[in-house]
Formats: structure tokens, C-alpha cells, sequence
């Protein structure tokens, strides 16, 4: 699927070049690729993200995926292929660039400094100031409300949003950079497996958080392993393998289970089903197991046909 | 899956947290040790040594502790950005080196020395930063460099153009005499002679603790020193961040480098060496993080306070001097310790 060729049905406010006046994507993706030194961790990657969808991104460990994120995020700079943002070629010089157009991101190793204290965390690099000039100085109080406010909203009620942040448990310190993200994410949130450290109740609400972005017109990127979480808020689906796209999706054009079966490979759980046999595993597990195996066998068979 | 929609919960006061009270809250400073140990000395010498307590004794303990201590505010905000300035010591003569000579030289109003000596010690500071951020090097490696090739330059240019191993006295130039009043100068109180340095000390370190607190600038040097990779992602410039703190650090230079200099009329070119870890020990004592991203300007101060106590008391009791290294040993090893705790507990659960 190409990106260039725009499925208004997606795109929810309908955004436009401002030039030439025809329809844009929020920010796409073409032919993207990025090597670190001589590993290549992304080949032409074509994606979309449009105002009022949700593009997930899935894929195994060392796909390329937070690579994919991080040039979206400015930490990185693709080596190939071009990102644009509102059909404007872009480029990010840093992090900054990219919230500057309203980029944030939640990063998969969070990027909290766990010895400064939440409120702190919360607001690092856009901090409240009031004053002039070289008496600005930060509005405390506010910063400490509105980190107290936001993270309830998410159902963690903090002890004491002076803790330092290294403190909270792995999956509280995940809700605070997703929170974060989401009070300053204007146009863009992209999420790098936000779901990973999260218990149930959690993961409910981050994905409630996603629909609730997805309904403010954001255009939201979702990364996760977890199909089961992706395919009930997505609109678009990338598979990525070993650095490439495997396949890109929208919607109406897959199911769960296909996009399961996409994901691990018929072949790679019928041999884990048997090895967990063989390895005395649970007899329940195997069971489940193998009745993914037959569904998935299933599914590809019709895939393929 | 289905996804409810559930009503957002509001605050509610939280039974786990245990009301803090402002004792408690004072434990979890980062000076906090250092304050302790500040108090055990004072009383220590106070009951050895009955001049200790004396005001004018006070007034040089004071102003002894600010010639550390003004060095020690720079230090320690950078020590909280996550770095080191080996070249601090130095960098001190260079500037006051710089005012005396050009002045010297081409005859001008000695202001203008020293208008030139602040460019060149905010200079000093840039380079240290720039080459850091350029090459990633560690900045002991790149701030020891810059600490031999300045102790070279201040021997080498004062032989050249001086002529000696001193500047030239200054004390008959034109400006001489007002600059002595700004940066020398003493302030009677009480019939009690205060230097003026112990003035301007309190206000830098009034300046960074707001500058910690309560600014932006202060959370982006404690984001730097804490994790400088998370606090790029979140759009913090650190490299601007890092840079300005060095020169933060040459800035003071600037000022303790005017005093040595207009205290007397010359400066010896070879001082300085080995002060740059008088300013580390302040920093250290005082609760700031060898690893950055803790600490206070006011935990750098008590540390000064505590050198200044430390090297005067033992005068006044009528010690020998010798032992005084052995205290600074010490005071030091005790207060690594108790930053480890800090940050053990911090850290973990
Ligand atoms: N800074 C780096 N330097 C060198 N190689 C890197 C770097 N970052 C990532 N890689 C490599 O690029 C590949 C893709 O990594 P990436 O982090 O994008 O994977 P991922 O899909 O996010 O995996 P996971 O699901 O485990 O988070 C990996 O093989 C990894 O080793
Ligand atoms: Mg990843």
C-alpha cells in the first residue's frame, strides 16, 4: 500500500496542503531506512499517520520499531526516504524540532530522570514559567497540581508528586511519561509499547487514553507486541520484521486473528507448542497453544489461498 | 476487548503517606550531613578554642570560607550537571593574570583588564563545554587538559611579558584604587571588619539556589546531570545546558580571580594548582553527587564553610597545621558515605 494514495475515508478533518490544496497526510512516512554504523536497523518503511486515526505498529524484538519512533521524535535521523509532516518534508534536527509541531512521545525506556521528583519529571523541557525576562521563574504550585490532576486521571494516586520518580513502581513511572505525553502532545502521540509494564486495569486505560487522543482529531502511533491490544484501537496496521515492512493494513482489509497470525508465523508457534510439550509444560498452556496454532493455520491458509 | 468508559477519579487524600513533618522534610535535603558536620565542628572548635567564637576570628573564618566558596557555587552546579572542572583552580590565576598584564601592558585603566579578564574566563568555561560536547571525551580528560595548557599559559605569558614568575604591581594604574573597593574591599559591622567577598559569596549562592529551584534553567541542569540521554528526549538543551554551566563556573573564576588580584597590587603565576579540588571537596561535602543530578549550592556553601572552619580553627587552637589535610580527609570520606545512602535510597525502594 502506498501512502501517497489517501483513503479519505481515514482522515477525519480532512487536512490540506496549504499551497496546492490537496489532501495531506499529518505526517507520513516513505521509503524510510536507517543503519547504525554498519546495521541496518530500517529498510523503506512506508506508513501514514492522519488526524483522528490510530497507525499501530507491531512487530517481534529488534524489529526496528522504536527506531521507526525515534525518527519520527527527532532522536534519530532516517538516512533514507523522506518524512513529512502536513506534506512539508521534514527532517528532525532534535527532540525539540519534533515537539515544537506537537510530537510527543512516549519512549520505551520512558526517558525519566529518576532521581528529580515527579512534578519535576512531569514537566522536564516545557516547564511553566511566569515572569519576565531573566526573573522567570517556574509557577510550582501550578506544575505540582496539574501532575497530581493528570496522574489521578489515569487512576494512579500518588503519595507525593515531590517523590523522586525513581521511587514509583515501573509501571507508575510509565503512566507518568504517558500522561506527560499526553498533556503536551498537540497533534502527534506516539506511544513506544506503553502497555508493557502495565497491569490490566492500566493497560484498560491507556488504551481508553489512545480512543480518547484518537477523538480530540491527535493522530496517534501505537507500538506494541500485543495484537490483542492493538487491533480493537487501531485503523492502520504495520508489520514489521528484521527492519522491514512485512505488510500495512488498514482495518476493514484484516482481522485479529490474521494479524496474530502475521505477527508470530503459523510455523515458529507449532514448534513452540511442541517444544513446551516436550519440556512438560502445563498441559492447559500446550492446549491453548496448539488451539492458536489451529486457528492460525487457518487463517494463513485463507490468507494464502 | 471491550473498552468502558469510566468516570475520571478525582484526588483524594492519601492514607499511605504519613503526614511529613518539617524536621522530616529537612532530612531529605541533600545538605543535610553537611549541616550536621558543619554544627559538630563549629561546636568542636567553639569548646577547644575560646578566640574561635570571637567575631573577628568568626569574620576570617567567614572570609576564608568564601574565597572556597565562591569557586565552590560554580562547582557545584556543574557538579549537579554531571560534570568536573579540573581546571577551576587555574583558570582563577589565568583571569586575574589577564587583567594585570594587558593593563600592565598597554597602560590602560586596570577596568579595562578586568573587562577583558571576564570575557577570557567565560571564554575558558566555553571551550571546556564545546570541546566536552563535540568530542563526548569525559570531562576530566578534557578539563585536565585544559588545566596543564592553562598552568603553562600563565608561566609562559607572565615571563613573557612580565618578565618573572610575578605580575607586574598594578597598584599606581588608573581604576586601581575603585577596583580595589568592588572586589577587595572591607565592610565594617558592628566594629567588626567583614571582607566583601563573603558578601558577594552569599549572594552567588542565594542566586543558584533560586536558579536551582525555582527556574527552568534549574530543572534542565538537574535533567543533564540525572540522565542527559532522557533529558534530550524530552526536548531539555543539553548542550547549551552543559556549556552555560562552565562558564558559570569561569564566571566565578572571574570574581575570585579580581579579589586575589586586587588584595594585593600582583598575582604569583604558579598558584592556583590543586585548588580546583578544594572546590570538588566543597562541592562533595556539601551533598552534590560525583555523578551528578543531586545536590544544592547551599550544600556547596556549608562544605566551604566547613574548609574555612576547619583550616582556620585548627590555628586557633593552636594545633599543628599539619592535621588539618587529615580532617579534610575525612569530613570527606564521611560525607561520600552519607550521599551514598542518599542515593541508594532515592534510587531504589
Ligand atoms: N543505538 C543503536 N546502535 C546500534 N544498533 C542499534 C541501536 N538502536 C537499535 N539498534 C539495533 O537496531 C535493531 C532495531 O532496534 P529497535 O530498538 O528499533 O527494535 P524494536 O523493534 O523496538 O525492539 P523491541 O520490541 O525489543 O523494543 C536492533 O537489532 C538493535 O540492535
Ligand atoms: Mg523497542
Amino acid at each position: 500500500m502506498n501512502a501517497n494514495e489517501i483513503n479519505q475515508q481515514t482522515l477525519l478533518q480532512n487536512e490540506t496542503d496549504p499551497l496546492t490544496h490537496t489532501a495531506v497526510h499529518l505526517l507520513s512516512m516513505e521509503g524510510i531506512g536507517k543503519h547504525y554504523g554498519n546495521i541496518i536497523a530500517l529498510s523503506d518503511v512506508t506508513m501514514a499517520v492522519d488526524n483522528g486515526r490510530v497507525t499501530c505498529v507491531l512487530g517481534d524484538n529488534g524489529a526496528g520499531k522504536s527506531t521507526l519512533i525515534k525518527i519520527i521524535a527527532g532522536l534519530h535521523q532516517h538516512d533514507a526516504g523522506v518524512l513529512k509532516v502536513m506534506g512539508e518534508d521534514r527532517k528532525f534536527s532534535s527532540p525539540r524540532d519534533a515537539l515544537d509541531v506537537g510530537i510527543a512521545t512516549v519512549y520505551q525506556d520512558l526517558a525519566v530522570v529518576p532521581l528529580m521528583p515527579i512534578w519535576r519529571n512531569f514537566f522536564l523541557g516545557s516547564e511553566l514559567t511566569s515572569g519576565f525576562g531573566p526573573f522567570k521563574s517556574m509557577d510550582v504550585e501550578k506544575m505540582k497540581d496539574i501532575t497530581l490532576k493528570e496522574l489521578a486521571a489515569m487512576g494512579i494516586d500518588l503519595r507525593d508528586v515531590d517523590q523522586p520518580i525513581g521511587q514509583l513502581s515501573g509501571g507508575e513511572r510509565q503512566c507518568v511519561a504517558i500522561a506527560r505525553a499526553v498533556y503536551f502532545g498537540a497533534k502527534v502521540l506516539i506511544l513506544d509499547e506503553p502497555t508493557a509494564a502495565l497491569g490490566v486495569k492500566q493497560s484498560g486505560v491507556v488504551l481508553r487514553y489512545i480512543l480518547q487522543a484518537r477523538d480530540r482529531g491527535l493522530g496517534v502511533v501505537f507500538i506494541t507486541h500485543n495484537p490483542h491490544h492493538a487491533f480493537p484501537v487501531g485503523d492502520r496496521f504495520l508489520l514489521l520484521k528484521r527492519g522491514k515492512s512485512i505488510g500495512y493494513y488498514d482495518k476493514k482489509d484484516i482481522t485479529l486473528d490474521e494479524l496474530t497470525a502475521q505477527m508470530a508465523g503459523g510455523a515458529e508457534l507449532a514448534e513452540l507448542a511442541h517444544e513446551l510439550e516436550q519440556l512438560g509444560g502445563h498441559s492447559d498452556v500446550v492446549k491453548e497453544v496448539q488451539g492458536e496454532v489451529a486457528g492460525v493455520t487457518q487463517t494463513t491458509g485463507r490468507t494464502y489461498e | 476487548m471491550t473498552i468502558t468508559q469510566t468516570k475520571t477519579k478525582t484526588a483524594a487524600a492519601d492514607e499511605r503517606v504519613g503526614k511529613r513533618s518539617p524536621f522530616q522534610k529537612l532530612l531529605g535535603r541533600p545538605e543535610i550531613g553537611a549541616l550536621v558536620g558543619a554544627i559538630v565542628l563549629f561546636v568542636f572548635f567553639a569548646l577547644v578554642s575560646p578566640t574561635f567564637t570571637q567575631p573577628n576570628a568568626f569574620a576570617t573564618v567567614l572570609y576564608g570560607s568564601s574565597t572556597i566558596g565562591i569557586m565552590a557555587v560554580g562547582v557545584s552546579l556543574l557538579m549537579i550537571g554531571g560534570e568536573f572542572d579540573l581546571s577551576a583552580g587555574v583558570a582563577v590565576i589565568s583571569s586575574a593574570l589577564t587583567a594585570s598584564l594587558f593593563s600592565w601592558y598597554f597602560t590602560t585603566n586596570v577596568w579595562v583588564g578586568v573587562g577583558l579578564a571576564l570575557v577570557v574566563s567565560l571564554s575558558i568555561g566555553f571551550i571546556n563545554g564545546w570541546i566536552l560536547m563535540k568530542t563526548k571525551l569525559p570531562s576530566f580528560i578534557v578539563t585536565l587538559a585544559t588545566f596543564l595548557m592553562l598552568t603553562g599559559l600563565n608561566l609562559g605569558l607572565t615571563r613573557l611579558i612580565g618578565g618573572g614568575v610575578s605580575s607586574p604591581s598594578i597598584s599606581t594604574m588608573d581604576g586601581f584604587a575603585s577596583a580595589r573597593a568592588v572586589f577587595a574591599s572591607s565592610v565594617n559591622i558592628g566594629g567588626v571588619e567583614v571582607k566583601i567577598t563573603v558578601f558577594i559569596w552569599f549572594a552567588l549562592v542565594a542566586v543558584a539556589t533560586w536558579l536551582l529551584m525555582r527556574t527552568r534553567v534549574g530543572n534542565w541542569i538537574f535533567a543533564v546531570g540525572g540522565d542527559a540521554n532522557a533529558a534530550r528526549a524530552v526536548g531539555v538543551p543539553v548542550k547549551a545546558t552543559k556549556i552555560g554551566l562552565f562558564m558559570a563556573v569561569g564566571f566565578c573564576a572571574w570574581i575570585l580571580g579580581m579579589h586575589n588580584l586586587f588584595a594585593f597590587d600582583a598575582v604569583q603565576s604558579g598558584e592556583g594548582v590543586g585548588n580546583e579540588f578544594l572546590y570538588i571537596i566543597a562541592a562533595v561535602i556539601g551533598g552534590c553527587l560525583l555523578t551528578g543530578g543531586y545536590g544544592s549550592a547551599i550544600g556547596g556553601a556549608i562544605g566551604a564553610f566547613i574548609f574555612g572552619m576547619a583550616n582556620k580553627g585548627i590555628v586557633y587552637a593552636q594545633w599543628n597545621p599539619d592535621w588539618f589535610k587529615f580532617f579534610l580527609g575525612l569530613m570527606l570520606l564521611l560525607a561520600t558515605i552519607v550521599n551514598l545512602i542518599v542515593k541508594r535510597r532515592a534510587e531504589l525502594k
